[in-house]
């Protein structure tokens, strides 16, 4: 096992139930109050890292090496998150030196949702490289070489390489499963050291999900998206690929009156961690900007 | 073939704008075959052109023709019509049609009437879907024969995204998640190997990241200059 070069790392290396939370940068320049909520609620002990999105649903904000950096600042560990669908690979690598240089550790590399999912939706594609060629990226970077090759056809050398803890993600409930497995043997192949996984709400699925990943010796930290309404979830189902909400959770939102709907959705998150705590190694929390539900989903999760 | 559709009338009323005395071209190539810009098509276009100046009081002529294909050199000797005796030609060939005409009729506008769109096939009756990008690279052996740059429309090589949705693209209810064709394709060949092995980057050289194209057979422009001597 390589030394560790995070505290995420060093909390998963100890076998710790690892928790991670998410912050997605403003559209504007308005960072500090999601800054100021990351510290006021997720600088715990009990929270490793937080993941900082990377131009979310390809809706244009600021960028997620900022958000990163002023987590950093504000002496909270950033899990930066790259997609590969804005940078083609001179960018990328770039980003790559840039974020280390700044302090950041641990990245994840994801493919992107499509840009016309987004608000820009004329916008070129880029996908010059893709999740598994952007592990590889870092992989070579760490090793001091970049993707290119210099006159003799030799990679060309880095003055001061980058070590990351690098991550990737994966569908676990999808319904053909066999293609994101492969996919996700080529991730760890190309250097993946984690799994955040997309949200699940079917610990049975997952269950099963996980023993047919056996094989795969990389810690798993499920995916858990707070579902604020029954509405939120009714449109995940219809529109989110890969994410099942069963109709008893979708119901029992929808019986909740308002004023408690908060409680049980963070009862839900609880739940869910843990029914599945047993056959993973954390959860990622994403609480779509309610940072102030992550201790009550810790605390009713038991952990 | 080259797929290629008409443009908007407004458009095409728009460029000719203009010009007094316009032919009409067809070509007969891919365009014919996809119906939309030979023959028959460039006798409705110029029909169409005529009855609108008419209905907006101007002065403008409209006549058709017709050749083989725009985007080789011998067929314009067919020409019925002398392209320098008008004003501008409406070209109904694809992008490369309209461009080479312009380098062999130096002294006349050649003008789009079509957005050359993609290289297809005719699926159904009417109906044609785009199969190839043209990236210079073809990966379609390792690939069960169905083309991820094209297919897949984040054009990955690696295998599916998370935007893979009961059988369909995240982009678009109605298009397949070009991964999944391609995985369900490997394994009824029992080639899943292909799909787990680990793709290198693109080198988008061969694509468009290298500037213009050019294919050279040196037998042939070999012969050429030894005939020449």
């Amino acid at each position: 096992m390589s030394e560790a070069v995070s505290k995420f790392q060093r909390n998963l290396d100890a076998g710790k139930f690892v928790i991670t939370a998410e912050i997605g940068p403003p559209k504007g320049t308005n960072i500090a109050p999601v800054i100021e909520g990351a510290r006021k609620h997720l600088k715990s002990g009990k929270v490793s890292a937080v993941n900082v999105t990377d131009i979310q649903t390809a809706v244009m904000r600021a960028g997620s090496m900022v958000g990163a950096k002023l987590l950093l600042d504000a002496g909270i560990e950033p899990v930066l998150q790259m997609v590969t669908r804005d940078r083609n690979r001179l960018a990328l690598q770039s980003d790559l030196l840039s974020a280390y240089i700044l302090g950041i550790r641990n990245v994840l590399a994801l493919t992107g949702d499509h840009v016309t999912m987004g608000d820009h939706p004329q916008a070129m594609p880029v996908y010059d490289l893709d999740s598994v060629l952007l592990l590889q990226a870092m992989t070579n970077l760490e090793a001091g070489t970049d993707m290119g090759v210099d006159l003799k056809g030799n990679p060309n050398r880095l003055d001061g390489s980058p070590t990351f803890f690098k991550g990737a993600c994966v569908t676990p409930c999808t319904e053909e499963v066999e293609p994101q497995i492969i996919k996700l043997e080529k991730k760890v192949e190309a250097g993946a050291q984690f799994i955040q996984t997309q949200a699940v709400y079917e610990p049975a699925a997952f269950e099963k999900f996980m023993k047919r990943i056996e094989h795969i010796d990389v810690p798993v930290l499920v995916g858990i998206v707070m579902l604020k309404t029954a509405g939120m979830a009714k449109y995940m189902n219809r529109s989110v690929p890969g994410v099942v909400v069963p109709d008893d959770i979708i119901q029992r939102l929808a019986d909740t009156p308002k004023e408690d709907r908060q409680k049980v959705s963070i009862d839900i998150c609880g739940e869910l961690i843990s029914a599945m705590k047993d056959c993973c190694r954390g959860a990622h929390l994403m609480t779509l900007g309610w940072d102030h539900c992550v201790a009550g989903i810790i605390e009713a999760a038991g952990l | 073939m080259i797929v290629a559709e008409r443009k908007p009338m407004e458009e095409i009323v728009e460029m000719l704008a203009p010009y007094k005395k316009v032919l009409v071209l067809g070509c007969g190539g891919c365009v014919a075959v996809c119906l939309t810009g030979g023959e028959r098509q460039a006798e409705m276009l110029a029909s169409q052109l005529r009855i609108l100046a008419r209905r907006q009081d101007r002065q403008a002529s409209f006549t058709e023709d017709c050749i083989t294909r725009q985007c080789e050199r011998e067929f314009f000797d067919d020409l019925n019509e002398n392209v320098e005796d008008f004003d501008a030609v409406l070209s109904l060939a694809c992008g490369a049609g309209v461009q080479y005409m312009s380098e062999v009729f130096p002294s006349v506008p050649i003008l789009p009437a079509m957005n050359t769109t993609f290289l297809g096939s005719n699926v159904a009756p009417g109906k044609w879907d785009e199969y190839c990008r043209g990236c210079g690279d073809c990966v379609l052996a390792w690939t069960g024969g169905i083309c991820p740059i094209t297919k897949c429309s984040k054009s990955l090589i690696n295998g599916t995204c998370g935007g893979t949705n009961n059988g369909k693209c995240e982009v678009n209810d109605e298009m397949d998640c070009g991964w999944l064709l391609i995985y369900k394709r490997l394994k009824e060949l029992g080639r899943l190997d292909e799909y787990r092995k680990l793709r290198p980057a693109r080198d988008h050289r061969k694509d468009r990241g290298g500037g213009v194209r050019r294919l050279i057979l040196s037998e042939m422009t070999e012969e050429e200059e030894e005939a020449a001597q």
